[in-house]
């Protein structure tokens, strides 16, 4: 897939669901960018207003911790984000991330990546260029398993393709 | 070779004589949960888009309790679309508004030791109480297991959880949770599989080991789950279980375990997790005196019939601090039936107590529960982030049944064992 780039928004450990996606934030049959604007309210109220196209969101430990709510990761694709970054990642977050299209990278030194960071994002090879301090991070490579999903832009393509090639 | 309780039923689900840890499998599913909240409304929805049918209508269990017992127009939205979602697909298994899921997934008849089962939930990992290994999952994922019936396991590691001893009277399963996730943090056991063991978890009740298996989510486990015994038979035969085996669902004497970790059942207190983080727990009394706004007794985690009687037991012939919000939620429609009948909701009546209508509601902020600004609430459930039961300003601890009905008696954090 294509090379990511975009600006670092970084935050620290045990980001959950709550921050994520707040409760009452997807009313009714869902409404994804009416409930974005409420994602990561309580910890930056800004961070909703200012995102763009193509940033990065960038955790310590355990990011995505609490409920099985896929709007927590939805919420963020829908602002514009399109990798995520993390030193670990709550289980559920991480394959519901994978599942909407939305790589997830273990990176040992997402500490290191700062506020606006611009950063290159290669979620293929598992390595992400940050332009600003000049200098490259290699995470986790990506599961096999999970490289069909990735390249596939998400388990509902997947899914297709699949299904087309059964039926 | 010989196999913990978690790689048996992985193996099995997965058509392998046995599996490692670190694997990666594909898992036959055996039965999958779903909710209102992530079922029919974005996992039924995506289903079709796929355009293709349930695979298994048999082994579909379709629960609504997250969005019931309100006149919200958009609860009522999910739950219209949810009926007429259920009625076009044929829904064979479909429960409507008779308790929380993980509570009425156990009462459904449907759950056997040794089953590979998903949910749609977090607190899914609650159906290891009964020897299944239980996971959670979201909602595309949910949707790839309908379409397919099956799904991707890492193979996980077991750690074994060993309670030693006898737990003291106004101490609970609750308790021993709370204990490991103060001990070890909220993902202490990230991506692991947890055995609850010992002679406190063999002498606890089916609901009490229910509780345990719930917050294995609190601890970061891919599962928890209690190896079934008589009482797990007894009691999924009184729910209509057919065909429960026990003996084939045992972990290997020899079977390799990544740790063990000891609790010690008879030195542990009550326990009390500060806002907000079920890993800020410590002894009730590091918090006793710190005044509170309400209590709630409610979740799958803490309003169970027996979660009900440990707090009538604390209740009995008291009352509840004046003016003070003390609010319970049972657990299941049949749990609040059998606490009716047996008078348990009557002390808890009058005590000052407020019975709601069941259902997950005050744990996610929903309904008359839901904590005001700024404030003070301690209740049985299972997460107290910031945001999770009210507003960023308010602030929740977490205890027991017995520790919150105290709690509410003294409007203040209390220590169960002065009224028992």
């Amino acid at each position: 897939m294509n090379i990511i780039k975009g600006n670092a928004w970084t935050y620290g450990a045990n980001i959950d669901t709550d921050a994520l996606s707040p409760i009452g934030s997807y009313q009714g049959m869902g409404n994804l960018a009416a409930g974005a604007v409420h994602c990561m309210r309580d910890i930056d109220p800004n961070f909703s207003k200012s995102v763009k196209e193509g940033d990065v969101f960038v955790a310590t430990d355990n990011l995505g911790i609490g409920s099985s709510r896929e709007t927590a990761p939805l919420f963020l694709k829908t602002l514009g984000i399109r990798a995520v970054v993390a030193k670990s990642f709550a289980r559920i977050f991480y394959r519901n991330c994978f599942n909407i299209g939305l790589p997830a990278l273990v990176c040992p030194d997402a500490a290191d990546i700062k506020m606006g960071d611009q950063l290159h994002v290669d979620a293929s090879s598992g390595e992400i260029v940050n332009e600003t301090q000049g200098t490259t991070y290699r995470c986790q490579p990506v599961p096999d398993h999970l490289m069909g999903i990735v390249d596939a832009g998400g388990l509902m393509p997947f899914l297709e393709k699949k299904l087309a090639k059964s039926a | 070779m010989a196999q913990t309780l978690a790689e048996k039923i992985i193996a099995k689900a997965a058509g392998a004589d046995s599996v490692s840890p670190g694997e990666i499998v594909t898992c036959k599913v055996d039965l999958a949960m779903i909710h209102d909240s992530a079922g029919p409304r974005q996992a039924g929805l995506k289903l079709d888009e796929l355009g293709v049918p349930i695979w298994d209508l048999d082994k579909l269990v379709m629960i609504t309790d997250h969005y019931i017992n309100d006149d919200d127009p958009g609860h009522q939205e999910i739950q219209t679309h949810a009926h007429e979602w259920v009625r076009a697909h044929g829904i064979k298994n479909f429960i409507n508004e008779q308790g929380i899921c993980h509570i009425v997934l156990a009462e459904s008849g449907h759950v056997k030791p040794g089953m590979f089962i998903v949910g749609g939930d977090s607190h899914s990992v609650t159906g290891g109480a009964f020897g299944t290994f239980m996971v959670g999952i979201g909602a595309t994922e949910m949707t790839g297991v309908m379409a397919t019936g099956e799904i991707w396991v890492r193979v996980p590691e077991t750690v074994k959880i060993d309670v030693t001893g006898t737990l003291k009277p106004g101490v609970a399963a609750k308790d021993v949770i709370l204990k490991l996730c103060g001990d070890h943090g909220i993902m202490g056991f990230n991506y692991q599989a947890l055995e609850y063991s010992g002679t406190a978890v063999s002498a606890m009740s089916v609901e009490e080991r229910m509780t345990l298996a719930n917050m294995a989510a609190e601890l970061g486990a891919k599962a928890g789950y209690c190896v079934p015994d008589e009482k797990t038979k007894a009691a999924l035969e009184k729910w209509g279980s057919k065909g429960v085996e026990i003996d084939p669902w045992q972990s290997d004497a020899d079977a390799a375990f990544a740790k063990t970790v000891t609790v010690d059942g008879a030195a542990l207190s009550p326990q009390v997790a500060a806002p907000s983080s079920p890993e800020n727990a410590a002894p009730v009394g590091d918090h006793a005196g710190t005044k509170l706004d309400q209590a709630y007794l409610g979740a799958c985690t803490g309003a169970k019939l027996d979660d009900l009687h440990m707090a009538a037991e604390v209740l009995k012939g008291r009352k509840v601090q004046s003016g003070f919000k003390f609010m319970v939620s049972p657990s299941s429609l049949s749990m609040q039936e059998a606490a009716r009948a047996d008078g348990t909701l009557s002390i808890i009546e009058d005590a000052g107590g407020v019975i709601l209508p069941m259902g997950c509601s005050g744990c996610i902020g929903i309904g008359p529960s839901r904590l005001e600004e700024n404030a003070v609430g301690i209740s049985s459930t299972n997460r107290n982030f910031v945001g999770r039961a009210g507003p960023k300003s308010s602030k929740l601890f977490l205890a027991s049944p017995y520790t919150v009905a105290a709690s509410a008696i003294k409007g203040a954090i209390a220590d169960p064992r002065e009224f028992l």
